[in-house]
C-alpha cells in the first residue's frame, strides 16, 4: 500500500517525463519550425515543472512570515522551498528569449525561402547545389 | 592583481555590450569592442599568472564571492589553472579576431549592422568567459544561454539564406543540449541541496552520495547536454551548417572559444563534481566516449577530405579535432582513487590551446580569401598562393599544425596523446591517432595543391589581403610555431590544470608512474 502511496505521490514528475517526451518528439518528428519551436517549448516547460515540484513542500506555504496579530509573534508555517522557484524566474526568461529568437529566425525563413516545411527546404537547398 | 579582476572580466563585456547598440558609427564600434576585447585578455592573462604562481600547496586558487555573498548562498567565480587557461583563451581570442579586418566591408555581418554585430560578439565572449570563470552550476546555465542566444544571431547574420537554416537548427540542437544541462544542474540540486559546485563535490563525497542512482542520472543528462555543446561524434550536427554559414570572424570566434569552454564544462563535471573515481570506474565512460572519439577523428577527417567548400572542410576536421580532445581524457590511467597517469587529459588540456589558435587562424585566413576573391570554394582558388602569398603561406603554416608536424603546437598535443595511450598500455589508440593525423595530410593537401600547383583561368594579380587582416593571423600563425617549439608554458599550464582538475575530485589522488 505504501508502495502504491509513494508511487502515487511522485505522479507529477511522470507529468514531467511525460511532457518532456511529448515536447522532444514534436522537435524531432515534425517538419514545420513553427510546430519545432512549440516542441521546444513544451520541452522546456516541462523542466520547468520539475524544478517547481522539487521544491514544492508538502502543505508548504510561500516563504513569506506572516504576523499573527492575536499572538503577535510571526507564525510557525512550513515553506517551500523557494530558491528551485527562483532559478525558473531565470529559465523562463532564458526560455521566452530562445522563442522569441526562433521565430524570428522563422519569419527570416519564411522570407528567404517562402515556406516553413523543412523538407521543402532541404530540398530546394539540395536544387540549389 | 586586483582582488575584483575576475568580476571586471565578466562585467566589461557585459556592460560594453549595450553601449555598442548607442555608439551606432561602425568606425567606433570597432575600435571600442576592440579595445575592450584587449582589455579583457590582459585582465585574464594577469588571472592565469595569479593563479599559476605556485602558492603554499602547489599553484594557487581564486575564489571571489560576487557582490560580498560567500559560498554556499551567493554566486562565487571559483578560478583555478583549468579554467584561468580557458579565460586567456576565449579573451585572447576574442582579443584577436575583434579587430580582424578592421575598415574592410562585408566581414560583421550586413553594412550597417555592425553595432548589433559586435554587441552580439561581445556578450558572446562575456557568456563563455562566464561558463569558465563561474563555480555556481546554475550560473553556468544562465552564461551558456547567453552565449547561445548571442551565437544563433551571429550565425543568422552569415550571408545566404541557408545561414538563417544553419542558425535555426543551431538553436534548436543547442537549446536542447542547454535545456539537458538545466536537468542535470536540477537533478543535482535535488540531491545536494546546493547550486555552488565546491559546495556540491563536499557533499557528494559523503558515503552512499553517489550510489543513488539520481547521480547517474544527473551525470547522464549534464554529459549529454555538453556533448551536444561541445559537438561529440553522434551530436555533431549542428556545427559544420553553423560554422560554414556563419560570417568568416564569427566562426574563426566560435571555432576557438565555444567547444572549448564546453569541454573545459565536461571536465569539470567529470573530475570536481562526481570526481574521476566515480565517472571512470562506477560508470565507465571510458567505454562510451573513448570508441565515440575515435569514431569522431576518423569520420571528422574522412568527411573533410570531400568537401569542396574550404569553411566546411575546417568543420569538420574540428569535429575530428573535439575528438582528439575526449579522447585525451578518456585516456586516464586509474586505479581505485589514484591517478597513475594522466598524460592524456594534459594533452587534451594543451590541444584546447593548441586548436583554439591554428583553427582561429585558419578561419581568419578563410575570411581573408573571401573579402579578396568572394568565395570559399576550393576548386576557385587555382593559384591562390601567388595572389595572395601571404595569406596562403599562413594557411600552409596552420595545415601544417592540424596534421601535427613537429615544430608546431598540433605535435605537441599529438605527443602528450600518444603517450597517455602508450601509458594505458592501449598501443592501438596509439596507431589510431598516427593514423588519423595522416589523414589530416589528405585534407590540407588538397587545398595546398590547389593554390600552388594549379594554374589560374587569367593572369596572375597579386591582391594581397589587407594588413588589418594579416597581422592577426600571422600573430596566431607565429605562435602556433613558437608555443609548438617552445612548449614549455602550455604543457606546464596545462599539467597544472590537469593536476588541479584530478585533486578537485574529493579523495582524488596522483600515484607515481605506473
Amino acid at each position: 500500500m505504501k508502495e502504491v502511496a509513494t508511487q502515487y505521490g511522485l505522479w507529477h514528475y511522470w507529468i514531467v517525463v511525460i511532457l518532456m517526451m511529448i515536447g522532444l518528439y514534436i522537435v524531432i518528428a515534425r517538419d514545420n519550425l513553427v510546430k519545432k519551436v512549440m516542441g521546444l517549448n513544451i520541452f522546456q516547460a516541462s523542466v520547468i515543472m520539475f524544478y517547481v515540484a522539487m521544491g514544492k513542500v508538502n502543505g508548504g506555504t510561500a516563504p513569506i512570515w506572516a504576523l499573527d496579530t492575536q499572538e503577535g509573534h510571526y507564525q510557525n508555517a512550513v515553506f517551500s522551498n523557494a530558491l528551485p522557484h527562483v532559478l525558473m524566474l531565470t529559465a523562463i526568461v532564458v526560455g521566452i528569449a530562445t522563442t522569441a529568437l526562433a521565430l524570428a529566425l522563422v519569419v527570416r525563413i519564411k522570407e528567404a525561402y517562402g515556406t516553413v516545411e523543412e523538407d521543402e527546404i532541404v530540398e530546394m537547398d539540395r536544387e540549389a547545389l | 592583481m586586483n582582488p575584483h579582476t575576475p568580476a571586471f572580466l565578466i562585467v566589461l563585456p557585459l556592460m560594453a555590450a549595450p553601449l555598442c547598440l548607442f555608439l551606432r558609427k561602425k568606425s567606433v564600434v570597432r575600435v571600442f569592442a576592440s579595445a575592450v576585447a584587449l582589455i579583457c585578455a590582459c585582465f585574464a592573462w594577469q588571472i592565469l599568472l595569479h593563479v599559476i604562481t605556485p602558492g603554499e600547496s602547489g599553484t594557487r586558487v581564486i575564489r571571489y564571492a560576487m557582490g560580498g555573498w560567500g559560498m554556499p548562498m551567493g554566486i562565487e567565480y571559483y578560478i583555478d589553472t583549468a579554467n584561468a587557461f580557458v579565460l586567456f583563451i576565449v579573451a585572447g581570442i576574442g582579443a584577436v579576431v575583434m579587430p580582424f579586418g578592421m575598415g574592410c566591408k562585408g566581414l560583421a555581418g550586413p553594412e550597417g549592422q555592425q553595432h548589433l554585430f559586435y554587441a552580439a560578439l561581445l556578450l558572446c565572449m562575456t557568456g563563455l568567459l562566464g561558463i569558465a570563470i563561474t563555480g555556481d552550476a546554475f550560473n553556468v546555465f544562465v552564461f551558456l544561454e547567453i552565449t547561445s542566444l548571442s551565437t544563433y544571431a551571429l550565425v543568422s547574420m552569415g550571408t545566404g539564406r541557408r545561414a538563417l537554416t544553419a542558425a535555426y537548427n543551431y538553436l534548436i540542437m543547442g537549446t536542447i543540449g542547454g535545456t539537458f544541462i538545466l536537468v542535470g544542474v536540477g537533478f543535482v540540486y535535488a540531491m545536494t541541496g546546493s547550486l555552488n559546485i565546491m559546495d556540491i563535490k563536499t557533499i557528494l563525497a559523503e558515503p552512499g552520495a553517489l550510489a543513488s542512482p539520481t547521480a547517474a542520472v544527473a551525470f547522464g543528462f549534464l554529459l549529454v547536454g555538453t556533448s551536444i555543446k561541445l559537438a561529440v561524434f553522434p551530436l555533431y550536427q549542428w556545427l559544420p551548417n553553423a560554422y560554414s554559414f556563419a560570417p568568416s570572424k564569427v566562426s574563426a570566434f566560435l571555432s576557438a572559444t565555444a567547444t572549448k569552454v564546453s569541454y573545459y564544462v565536461l571536465l569539470r563535471i567529470i573530475f570536481t563534481v562526481f570526481g574521476a573515481a566515480f565517472v571512470f570506474n562506477v560508470i565507465g565512460l571510458q567505454n562510451l566516449l573513448l570508441p565515440l572519439s575515435l569514431v569522431a577523428m576518423f569520420v571528422g577527417s574522412l568527411a573533410a577530405i570531400y568537401q569542396t567548400n574550404l569553411k566546411r572542410l575546417l568543420a569538420y576536421s574540428s569535429i575530428a579535432q573535439v575528438g582528439y580532445m575526449t579522447l585525451g581524457l578518456c585516456l586516464i590511467v586509474i586505479d581505485g582513487n589514484t591517478v597513475h597517469n594522466y598524460d592524456g587529459l594534459t594533452g587534451g588540456i594543451v590541444h584546447l590551446f593548441n586548436h583554439a589558435l591554428m583553427k582561429c587562424g585558419l578561419f581568419l585566413v578563410v575570411g581573408a580569401i573571401v573579402f579578396r576573391l568572394g568565395t570559399t570554394t576550393v576548386e576557385e582558388m587555382r593559384g591562390l598562393a601567388y595572389r595572395m602569398p601571404w595569406t596562403f603561406a599562413a594557411f600552409v603554416v596552420g595545415g601544417l599544425s592540424l596534421i601535427g608536424v613537429p615544430g608546431t603546437v598540433g605535435f605537441v598535443s599529438k605527443w602528450y596523446l600518444v603517450l597517455g595511450a602508450l601509458a594505458g598500455d592501449q598501443y592501438l589508440v596509439a596507431a589510431l591517432i598516427l593514423i588519423s593525423s595522416l589523414l589530416a595530410v589528405f585534407y590540407v593537401w588538397k587545398v595546398v595543391e590547389v593554390g600552388y600547383f594549379q594554374k589560374p583561368d587569367g593572369d596572375i594579380v597579386k591582391t594581397e589581403a589587407p594588413l588589418s587582416m594579416l597581422i592577426p593571423i600571422w600573430i596566431l600563425m607565429i605562435g602556433s610555431v613558437v608555443l609548438g617549439i617552445a612548449a614549455e608554458f602550455t604543457t606546464s599550464t596545462a599539467t597544472y590544470a590537469a593536476e588541479n582538475l584530478i585533486r578537485s575530485g574529493i579523495g582524488m589522488m596522483i600515484g607515481g608512474g605506473s
